[in-house]
């Protein structure tokens, strides 16, 4: 493997994280979104630069500093990496837009901190996407796990203060308590932490030691939502509705499956888990938790807790491709980051232009929403098509692999788990968009007239919905980069 | 010039002290400018000493010309630089920090106040530099007798917790003295490096036994470790703010030094942890001074006293990562002596500053911490992350060696302690932070209009600078780990330990 010395994956992290000056210093809200402009699109153009230089089958590395022997702050850039930050970094940029809409629509207060956090957060995500090691994944899981709390908590009342506590709780005491005694537990077994194409973990290692590794590790990056430590994700829909869209749809919740992803396959290897059938254990904890979760969605009232419950489901898709331990799955698993996210955050931002025009939250007071908002509706039509897995939206391109996955690992079990799940889905999407559209309004708050949120609302929604179509029929670079992902550790 | 730094750390202030305590009576404006000019030359030539140990090993210094082990020798390796450092970077960082808050609470006692900070700081670098064992026992005391002084200065109940202090602490130096005196009884030796020369012979002698034991007990008593710290939390809590932002980050770190200069360059480490092979049950006491330092800091209510136990418990850390007896252990306490005093001092500069303005540092007053005074608390925060071990602020990589050193010993229950006190940091500083952050609460969440009590009221610049200086210093301590560890600390441990 060809590595190029490069120093854009610490420059794409720092992007952000030097803005926040600018953006706390700036005299005017204009200036200051024309700050966070200026960041989100010079990092998006950082980590686009750097596709040619992976499609062409190189790799590129930085080195920061040495901190003990044979573990560094550093990053490396491949192609899985790669494709969560392009996700991410494009999707910033539009909840930028929408957070502008979204937050003066609402007249919200403390805007500047919410701008300086959400750039924060960025930084630490391209970096968990970038890191050539756990001890630097684990310094930007943790780097985002406070950067994301003031936004979780922005409203600063009793109920953002107990879900701040939930946050906290899960995520912070679970990455202290499961992952860092892991992560040294496994530094003193082998004197490193750099993550390889085949793992460094060996056999030698006792079984059962291996088997509570991987368990507790997979808990412990609480951010993928895996049942039963799931609870912090609908307790953090009390933060304002962008964050949720962008922070616990894409980029908090992806980081977690990102790491799940990473230390399945970087640290313990495919061979490895193969051969001691430990990847099956991951199978029924990520099967549990999507079946359970969308059953729960089904009876839930609140928009985006529902939406919450089906995010849960869909990250444990993520981690069921990569816990398949075949090609075909693994390319879905890792593919549905990418649709996911367009999907999910269309969804996202529909709650939130409902509740910015209307004020309404929960499902039950929708009824006949369409008519009022049939643009903002049609949007959320298209992403849950996505979600559920459907043509023509790019979902349904990443659940034909995760099917294709399973069949290749002779695992009918997984199959149903994924068709029932969808079915599922489709209940608890489809009948939102029909009594949006069929049924009469009951509330007074929806009238016939057609009246949208505000223009920088809509226009990102617009974008991300005709880009879960434009997936289905260019799934590039997602879908290339996803194969080159699952080539490197296929193939020996 | 360079070749009398190691005189010049000392000298200088030492002699400074005198000069201020006379200026105090002529002219009280001149007090501060003069200790600030002369700890700064004193940071220096700390500096300077430690350049001189990177590149040479190991400085020796006779006082007045007289070789050792008759005269009294100053020996510099590159632990004691190290820590000579830590001392002299925290006093010139936090004596900027005391001008207005001493001009405030002690109006015309500048003199004496100056004269005892100094003395104190040349008091805690002599005990570092020295190779003299009774020599030690002396600056001990100076550094002793004028922290009790500082304390004292305090208001209400600060003269009797000083007065326990001063119990507490002569029964400490005591015992070590005791120590002492037993091995000079059988070694007729006072030099440090000699002494552990001699001991090999003798390790079977129980004069060698209750002289170590007695040592122990001493610096356990001066160092507040679990059960003996009874002294700390209400002398800590009950001085004023700019002698504890001095007192806190350095006496306890001081002694942890001490300790591991007599386990290790003493009694060396064949006898301390092969001989004795006591390191089980010393790791378990360490363990349990972690647990109940944590439970104890769960339990405050007011900001000072809080920090006062989290002290208790990091003591433990230090001390257990010590009796691990292996690199990483020993390399995690002495990094942490380090990374600590950054923590504590960012954080009681910070509950300093917090006291100034709000006259109070209980949790109830802290409603609306984060509008009033932004910048403070940013820096809090920070302390706060790195006290928890958040990488990369530089509490996380001691912890690191720590953890891992338990791992590589198989004391499964001091790691577990390491652990259990990280999580409950977090819950203590959140709930601090929570305070602060989210009360007083307004009706409508989207609410504009502030109450009349949580405006900006931000501390003077010259307090809020070198807070912010040391808030950064834990993530430079914190990047640099790596270096501070393979250039130095590396070379501070016996090459007989793995």
């Amino acid at each position: 493997m060809e590595t190029i010395l490069s120093i854009k994956p610490l420059l794409a992290i720092l992007v952000s994280v030097t803005a926040v000056p600018f953006i706390v210093f700036s005299k005017r809200p204009n200036i200051r979104e024309v700050w966070t402009f200026i960041a989100a699109i010079a990092k998006f153009l950082i980590v686009v630069s750097m596709i040619p230089v992976i499609l062409s089958g190189k790799e590129i590395i930085f080195t920061l500093v040495d901190i003990f022997s044979g573990v560094s702050i550093g990053f490396r850039v491949d192609s899985l990496g790669l494709l969560f930050a392009i996700v991410s970094s494009f999707l910033w940029i539009i909840t930028s837009a929408y957070s502008i809409g979204y937050m003066r629509g609402l007249n919200e207060h403390s805007q500047t901190r919410y701008f300086s956090f959400f750039a924060l957060s960025l930084s630490a995500t391209m970096g968990v996407a970038f890191s050539s090691n756990l001890f630097t994944l684990y310094l930007f899981y943790e780097m985002l796990s406070f950067s994301t709390y003031p936004l979780v908590t922005h409203h600063q009342d009793m109920e953002a203060r107990r879900s701040g506590r939930k946050y906290l709780l899960y995520i912070v005491g679970l990455s202290i308590g499961f992952v860092l005694p892991c992560m040294l537990v496994i530094y003193n077994m082998t004197g490193t932490l750099e993550f390889t194409k085949s793992g460094f973990l060996s056999m030698d290692v006792s079984p059962a030691l291996i088997a509570a590794l991987l368990v507790i590790m997979l808990f412990g990056f609480a951010k993928a939502a895996i049942m039963p430590f799931h609870s912090w994700l609908p307790a953090a829909m009390v933060a304002p509705t962008p964050v949720s869209a962008l922070l616990h749809a894409v980029a908090v919740v992806k980081v977690g499956v990102f790491c799940v992803i990473r230390v399945i396959t970087g640290v313990f290897g495919v061979e490895l888990l193969s051969n001691s059938h430990l990847n099956i254990i991951v199978c029924v904890i990520a099967s549990f938790t999507i079946i359970t979760a969308s059953c729960i969605a089904l009876s839930q009232d609140g928009l985006k807790r529902r939406l919450a419950f089906s995010t849960i489901g869909q990250l444990s898709y993520i981690v069921l491709g990569a816990a398949l331990l075949s090609p075909r799955g693994f390319v879905g698993g890792i593919l549905h980051i990418a649709m996911h996210a367009f999907g999910k955050i269309t969804l996202f931002f529909c709650a939130g232009a409902i509740f910015v025009a209307t004020g309404i939250k929960n499902i039950s007071q929708m009824d006949g929403i369409g008519k009022r908002m049939p643009i903002t509706m049609a949007a959320f039509f298209i992403g849950s098509l996505s979600v559920i897995g459907l043509p023509p939206c790019g979902g349904f391109i990443s659940k034909w692999h995760l099917v294709l996955g399973t069949l290749d690992a002779g695992q009918l079990a997984l199959l149903a788990v994924i068709l029932v799940s969808s079915l599922l889905n489709a209940a608890y999407f489809f009948p939102i968009v029909y009594s949006a559209f069929f049924n009469q309004s009951k509330e007074t708050r929806v009238s016939n007239r057609i009246d949208e949120a505000p223009i920088w609302c809509l226009i990102p929604i617009c974008i991300t919905a005709i880009g879960s179509i434009v997936l289905f029929f260019h799934p590039e670079p997602f879908l290339s980069l996803a194969q080159m992902a699952a080539e490197s550790i296929f193939i020996k | 010039m360079s070749e009398h730094f190691p005189a010049l750390v000392i000298i200088v202030p030492l002699i400074s002290a005198f000069l201020i305590s006379a200026t105090g009576w002529l002219n009280k404006r001149l007090c501060f400018p003069i200790a600030v000019f002369s700890l700064t030359v004193s940071l220096f030539a700390s500096i300077g000493v430690l350049m001189m140990v990177l590149e040479n090993g190991t400085v020796q210094y006779r006082l007045g010309g007289w070789a050792p082990p008759w005269g009294i020798e100053y020996r510099i390796d590159h632990l004691n630089s190290l820590v000579l450092v830590v001392i002299s970077a925290v006093a010139v960082l936090n004596i900027v920090t005391t001008h207005k808050p001493v001009q405030q609470d002690f109006s015309g006692k500048e003199g004496p106040f100056y004269a005892l900070y100094v003395l104190f700081v040349t008091g805690l670098s002599g005990i570092v530099v020295t190779g003299d064992a009774f020599n030690l026992y002396v600056l001990l005391e100076i550094a002793s007798l004028t922290g009790y002084a500082l304390i004292g200065l305090g208001k209400d109940r600060a003269a009797l917790s000083s007065l326990n202090y001063l119990i507490m602490g002569t029964i400490g130096a005591s015992f070590y003295l005791l120590g002492i005196g037993y091995i000079y009884l059988v070694t007729g030796s006072l030099n440090i490096a000699d002494i552990a020369n001699l001991l090999p012979d003798i390790y079977d002698s129980g004069v060698v036994l209750f002289a170590f034991i007695f040592c122990m007990i001493g610096l356990f008593i001066k160092m507040a470790f679990f059960p003996l710290h009874a002294w700390l939390p209400n002398a800590y809590s009950y001085a004023q703010s700019s002698a504890v932002s001095l007192i806190a980050p350095l006496t306890t770190k001081v002694m942890i030094y001490v300790m591991i200069r007599v386990t290790l360059y003493l009694f060396t480490p064949q006898f301390s942890f092969v001989f004795l092979n006591i390191s089980k049950p010393m790791v378990w006491l360490s363990v349990l001074a972690i647990v109940m330092g944590s439970l104890f800091a769960l339990s405050q209510k007011s900001l000072k006293k809080m920090l006062t136990y989290i002290i208790v418990a990091e003591v433990g850390y230090m001390v257990g990562g010590l009796w691990l007896g292996n690199r990483q252990g020993i390399t995690g306490s002495i990094l942490h002596i380090v990374n600590d005093a950054a923590m504590t001092l960012c954080l009681f500069l910070a509950a300093g500053n917090i006291l100034y303005m709000l006259k109070s540092d209980s949790f109830e007053d802290m409603k609306g911490l984060f509008v009033k005074m932004p910048f403070t608390m940013a820096a809090f925060t920070a302390g706060a992350l790195s006290i928890i071990g958040v990488p990369p602020f530089c509490g996380f990589f001691s912890k690191w060696y720590l953890i891992s050193g338990g791992i590589a010993a198989g004391e499964f229950g001091f790691v577990g302690a390491l652990i259990f006190s990280s999580l409950v940091n977090v819950v203590l500083f959140f709930r601090v932070i929570e305070i602060g952050y989210y009360e007083p609460f307004t009706n409508h969440p989207n609410a504009h209009q502030k109450d009349e009590e949580t405006l900006f009221n931000e501390a003077p610049r010259d307090m809020l600078v070198p807070l912010l200086m040391a808030a950064i210093l834990l993530l430079a301590l914190g990047i640099f780990t790596g270096h501070i560890v393979t250039a130095i600390i590396q070379f501070a441990i016996p090459t007989g330990i793995i």
